[in-house]
């Protein structure tokens, strides 16, 4: 492929230049284009990280936000020996909350997405297949996606009290349970019922991507699959799964990237609760309820390297083709 | 090696019969082609066939044991698909080792065949490759080497040539008589929609119009002996020339049918003359459309290049024994 291009590209500036330069016209044509969402972008995302990076290397606090100090790395990690002798670790990653803020949050999110992932999945196989109404139920299924996460938290936090909660009240009937449990508010079961809830919203927005990636294959190949006696399970393991790969690639980091900054379903449903305080939650509370905003601005900044290494490595694995073989 | 039989065979979605009573018999080792306007059904009749539809009424039979409840995988055949339907993550080998189930002969088994059924198509040194590196007739052929590698009782070939360009359609239409000729035990049927194809490839043809069988028979039967306009017309290139009106009535006929090849050209003794409308030169023939008062213009088939003025009046002698003649319904009269 390369040999056979690279003279090609190497001969046309050459030609061109003769004539009226075409390419470069486009190209500023593009950039005119692409100037305002650049602009805005920059004002809406570049600035306000930069800002957010910037008072994580200075003490500044909620009160006084143009009068922060650079204290370098002190809001992450500073070593301080003390009169006594005794050697003093501080900053946010000397810090057990932000550990186990950071445990929560990975927990929820591996969780929380491979259920979503595999549920989704089931999901749109089911609706990829011709049924009666099944408009509707496709419209149906996207429901819980379109309620506002503070509406479902609150409906869900209802339903899973334990003084008059309904899933209680069920589940005592059936017996699956002896007593009545406070779901959100008990340490052992409040990341389990964060989960359920997710898991509930979110469904169909992956079974919504996968769909879509279901889509995209062929129907034809089912066909050559039914003539070759295939069986379903071989076809859905090595046709459609490879096939729906890449769509199914993006909604998990879709489902990822959200669930890394999961803050508002937490906030409602289980406020307080060191068992379930994700990295979001602890960062706002430092920078706005404790008035350490520089400290929080460092854990914000921690989070987004989080991220964005995770984003590098997906997206870098999934290149990577683990049979050995070249990328496509 | 299997003797297809199909009586009474229909299919229906809902209200609407696409397959309205079709009884055939296609013998083992046969090279049957169904062929037809689109919407006729014939692509229908070779699904219904395969079991990847279900049949509504009627029996299918392959050797005298009935298939209608059979799925597709025990039937004994393999399909070659209009777009090939190959899947796209696998190389051709992987292409056409995936439905290879060999409990005992394993691994080795199934190399072997593969490679065989490779050789045939001269696709050996392709196996290592995903079909978006291939171009359409070489995706063609692995969809046929794929089928091959079934080793099946019935070869079935929907439309396989329409996704190529005319100069592949020709060369791997060849291939596929070839096919034919090298798997003399397996019985083939094949769709197309094109008349030259079934001409060229098959030993019988059965052409179909709105889900009935029009007419059954060896090409040449079909050519000579249409059984009705709509045969007459669809079977042959350039079309045959059916005119009704006056010409007609002279031979005491609704519509008389004359193929472009049977006119000829005479000053004297000629039966129509008209003017020549238009002209196509194809190097090898010319074809003149002549207008001789009728509906449309004769269309005459002349051999080599020949210029011929527009507007130029011509005598024109069908050859009698060569004239068909049909009734207002459509059928011959003798």
């Amino acid at each position: 492929m390369t040999d056979m291009t690279a003279p090609l590209t190497q001969a046309r500036p050459r030609a061109l230049r003769q004539e009226p330069d075409l390419e470069a016209r486009r190209r500023r044509a593009a950039f005119w284009f692409l100037a305002p969402m650049l602009a805005m972008l920059v004002c809406v995302a570049a600035w306000p990280l930069a800002r957010s990076i910037y008072f994580s290397f200075t003490d500044t606090t909620l009160t006084s936000l143009y009068d922060g100090r650079w204290v370098g790395f002190d809001n992450y990690l500073s070593y301080r020996q003390l009169s006594s002798g005794r050697a003093v670790w501080r900053g946010t990653l000397a810090d057990p909350a932000w550990w186990n803020a950071v445990w929560n949050t990975v927990r929820f999110a591996a969780i929380s997405v491979s259920l979503e992932t595999v549920l989704g999945l089931m999901v749109a196989l089911v609706l990829n297949v011709r049924f009666p109404m099944r408009g509707l139920v496709r419209a149906a299924i996207l429901i819980p996606w379109a309620i506002p996460t503070i509406v479902s938290a609150k409906m869900w936090g209802w339903m899973l009290n334990d003084q008059f909660g309904i899933l209680n009240d069920m589940m005592l009937r059936a017996g699956l349970i002896s007593e009545k449990i406070a779901w959100t508010a008990n340490a052992e079961t409040a990341m389990a019922a964060v989960i359920l809830v997710d898991v509930w919203k979110t469904t169909p927005f992956m079974a919504l991507l996968c769909l879509a990636g279901l889509q995209m294959v062929p129907r034809d190949i089912y066909e050559a699959a039914k003539v070759d006696g295939v069986h379903p399970v071989k076809v859905f393991f090595r046709v459609t799964l490879p096939l729906v790969r890449p769509a199914l690639m993006v909604a998990v980091i879709f489902r990822m990237l959200d669930a890394l900054r999961m803050f508002d379903l937490v906030y409602v449903l289980t406020p307080n609760s060191s068992a379930t305080k994700t990295m979001s939650i602890l960062s706002r509370e430092n920078l706005i309820e404790f008035d350490k905003f520089a400290y929080g601005s460092a854990q914000s900044t921690l989070l987004f390297a989080l991220i964005a290494v995770f984003v590098s490595l997906y997206i870098w694995l999934g290149k990577v083709d683990l049979g050995g073989r070249k990328p496509a | 090696m299997a003797h297809i039989q199909l009586n009474d065979i229909r299919k229906s979605y809902g209200a609407a019969e696409v397959i309205k009573g079709v009884d055939l018999e296609i013998r083992a080792g046969e090279f049957m082609v169904f062929v037809g306007p689109s919407g006729c059904g014939k692509s229908t009749l070779l699904r219904l066939i395969s079991g990847l539809t279900s049949i509504s009424s009627g029996d299918l039979m392959f050797d005298g044991a009935r298939m209608n409840s059979k799925v597709p995988s025990d039937r004994g055949i393999a399909m070659v698909f209009q777009s090939y339907a190959l899947y796209p993550h696998m190389t051709v080998y992987e292409n056409m080792a995936f439905g290879m189930k060999l409990a005992k002969s394993g691994k080795a088994a199934i190399r072997a065949r593969v490679e065989k059924a490779a050789e045939m198509l001269q696709i050996g040194h392709l196996l290592d490759r995903l079909p978006r590196q291939l171009s359409g007739g070489q995706r063609q052929r692995v969809a046929i080497g794929r089928a091959i590698c079934r080793d099946p009782r019935v070869f079935l070939f929907d439309e396989p040539l329409s996704n190529l360009d005319a100069a592949l359609r020709v060369a791997t239409r060849l291939e596929i008589a070839k096919l034919h000729h090298e798997m003399e035990q397996t019985t083939m049927v094949y769709v197309t929609h094109d008349q030259v194809e079934a001409m060229t490839l098959a030993d019988r043809i059965c052409v179909l119009r709105d889900g009935k069988v029009e007419q059954v028979g060896t090409p040449a039967e079909l050519y000579e002996k249409p059984n009705s306009t709509f045969v007459a017309g669809f079977i042959g290139s350039p079309k045959m020339n059916l005119l009704t009106g006056e010409v007609a009535g002279d031979f005491g006929c609704r519509t008389l049918g004359i193929r472009p090849e049977h006119v000829d050209i005479t000053a004297e003794g000629a039966l129509w003359t008209g003017t020549v409308v238009h002209a196509e030169d194809l190097g090898s023939d010319t074809y003149l459309y002549v207008d001789v008062g009728a509906e449309e213009p004769v269309v005459v088939r002349r051999e080599g290049r020949r210029a011929v003025a527009l507007g130029e009046t011509l005598g024109l002698r069908p050859r009698p024994e060569h004239l068909h003649r049909f009734d207002g319904g459509g059928l011959p009269l003798h």
